[in-house]
């Protein structure tokens, strides 16, 4: 079972979006990372904390029929990349429609949800989903 | 011998050391669900196939450098190094036993690692093994383990599975390229022909292009008949150098060229999900060291774990424009095509067992250039091309094979 730690010290990022920009290069990074892949070294110390709008588009998407075990209850879902407006590319769920809803270019943006639970005692993870603008 | 000029005599003579590398031996077990048979059983048995096939002795081994992916969360073993040399028998002798980890591509690496510490002149034998016991493990407890390949925080945790990224890279390719589902599934059509060939391979069927194109949904447009399996298996070489390979009298197959690269962990972070950039730049020195063409290479084994990775995998190694290997899936692969791919019939049909890809793909590479690879064998075969990948593209490894 999962130490909390492992989930807890992801939380600010997951919960509100937050990644990383390098002062650098101006390019903007998520998941966080702590070294700009473009700058390398010249980033060392500049990367700081950027909190995204959460509005992008579907890059591509998939309809998840077999799922591991803890996401079994979900399927099938909808899991697609989706380019923010701010550059990052994310890998999440789209929930509230249906699948054939989805398509290519689809304009998003996210919501928080219960992203899965780990066994019957053990923690429920929270993070980012998106649905499709109204 | 080498000349070093200046720009007006030369100045030295230096003899350039000739350590070329060959494959003298090769081995494997069947591929597939060999429940009678543990990771330990696997390792061994592939391993005294190719020490049995080179003939050699284990006072002769130097070193054994092992692969494997995923035994520390499937099959709860790591330290699969001494595992391997304990119950080989090689454990009171003390040769170095090694566990090499590169995720899918941990065979190529192992196979690049042992070619470059004889490359180097420290050995002069190595055995390269590679094992995967994957059904070990309860129903689908085996996706949330395998999903250890992706990114686990920022991939897997949201649901994401190694065939759902797939299928996203699928999905914008098909539609960026105009390619329809049908490209896709003759992929596994040539492997499954193929595969009803060769003897280890997990599945022995043939696969009519209905069968491949309206199996169940995997992850859309993605199908069952799209993904490899699950597998268990194991392979080994033995590499030697060019003097003991002399020296002794064996027979090989030379290894040419070795190249890996890197790519991003995560797929979102490429710039083109359907560019393997890790295999564009791999090929590129594989192909520059081994100082061959292209229109050299008489047949490829190529990683294809889903069928969209084998049409990307035709258009980054070079072998057809960006969006085109649609071109090439119908006939081309074929045995008798002007580029025959996976002749052992691959990932989707000889079988997937991760740590083992790799080696596998050699053990086959060298059946066919030694004139040992039985039904399947390609006339004439001179020059082999091998494709390992790890996770959806995060590192490729490519060898060139000879004679």
């Amino acid at each position: 079972m999962t130490e909390l730690s492992r989930i807890w010290r992801e939380t600010e990022y997951r919960y509100n979006l937050i990644g990383f920009k390098c002062k650098n290069c101006g390019n903007s990074y998520f998941p966080p990372r702590d070294i700009c892949p473009t700058c390398h070294r010249e980033s060392i110390g500049k990367m700081e904390k950027v909190k995204f709008s959460g509005n992008g588009e579907v890059l591509s998407y998939t309809i998840v029929h077999d799922a591991p075990p803890s996401f079994k209850r979900q399927v099938p879902y909808v899991l697609a990349l989706i380019k923010l407006v701010e550059g990052p590319v994310i890998t999440a769920q789209i929930v509230d429609c249906a699948p054939e809803d989805v398509d290519i270019g689809t304009k998003v943006h996210t919501v928080f949800r219960k992203i899965r639970q780990d066994g019957e005692s053990g923690i429920i993870e929270y993070g980012y989903k998106f649905v499709i603008d109204s | 011998m080498l000349c070093i000029r200046n720009s007006e005599k030369c100045l030295l003579w230096v003899r350039v050391l000739s350590n070329e590398v060959y494959i003298i031996g090769a081995g494997e077990t069947k591929f597939g669900e060999l429940w009678n048979k543990s990771l330990r059983n696997l390792a061994v048995e592939a391993g005294l196939k190719a020490i049995e096939d080179a003939g050699i002795y284990s006072r002769d081994v130097d070193a054994i450098y092992g692969a494997n992916s995923l035994a520390g969360v499937i099959n709860q073993q790591e330290n699969i190094g001494a595992l391997i040399a304990d119950f080989s028998g090689l454990s009171a002798d003390g040769i170095p036993s090694l566990r090499i980890e590169s995720s899918t591509a941990s065979g190529g690496a192992a196979l690049r690692d042992a070619y470059l510490s004889i490359k180097s002149g420290e050995y002069d034998v190595v055995v390269v093994g590679g094992v995967e016991k994957m059904t070990d493990i309860h129903g689908n407890d085996i996706l949330e383990k395998s999903s250890s390949i992706l990114d686990r925080e920022w991939e897997a945790f949201f649901g994401a599975t190694p065939a759902a990224m797939a299928a996203l890279i699928a999905r914008k390719y098909m539609h960026d390229f105009n390619v329809e589902k049908e490209a896709l599934s003759m992929f596994s059509v040539n492997d499954h022909l193929n595969g009803s060939k060769n003897p280890d391979a997990q599945f022995r069927n043939k696969l009519t292009i209905q069968q491949a194109m309206n199996a169940t949904a995997v992850a859309d447009p993605l199908n069952m008949m799209d993904c490899s399996p699950l597998s268990d298996g194991a392979a080994a070489l033995v590499l030697a150098s060019e003097s003991y390979t002399k020296k002794n009298n064996r027979e090989g197959i030379r290894i040419l060229s070795s190249a890996v690269a890197e790519d991003y962990l995560a797929v979102g972070s490429r710039k083109s999900i359907y560019t393997l950039n890790s295999t564009k730049l791999a090929v590129e020195k594989a192909f520059r060291k081994a100082q061959i063409k292209r229109s050299d290479i008489s047949f490829m084994e190529v990683h294809d774990s889903f069928s969209i990775y084998g049409l990307l995998e035709l258009e980054d190694l070079g072998f057809a424009e960006k969006g085109k290997a649609k071109d090439l899936v119908y006939d081309e692969i074929k045995l008798d095509g002007s580029i025959p791919v996976n002749p052992s019939g691959g990932l989707k049909a000889k079988g997937d067992p991760y740590g083992a890809v790799g080696v596998g793909q050699a053990v086959d590479a060298y059946k066919q250039l030694m004139g040992k690879a039985g039904d399947n064998q390609i006339k004439d075969a001179g020059y082999a091309l091998i494709h390992n990948m790890a996770g959806t593209g995060s590192s490729s490894v490519i060898h060139i094979l000879g004679e």
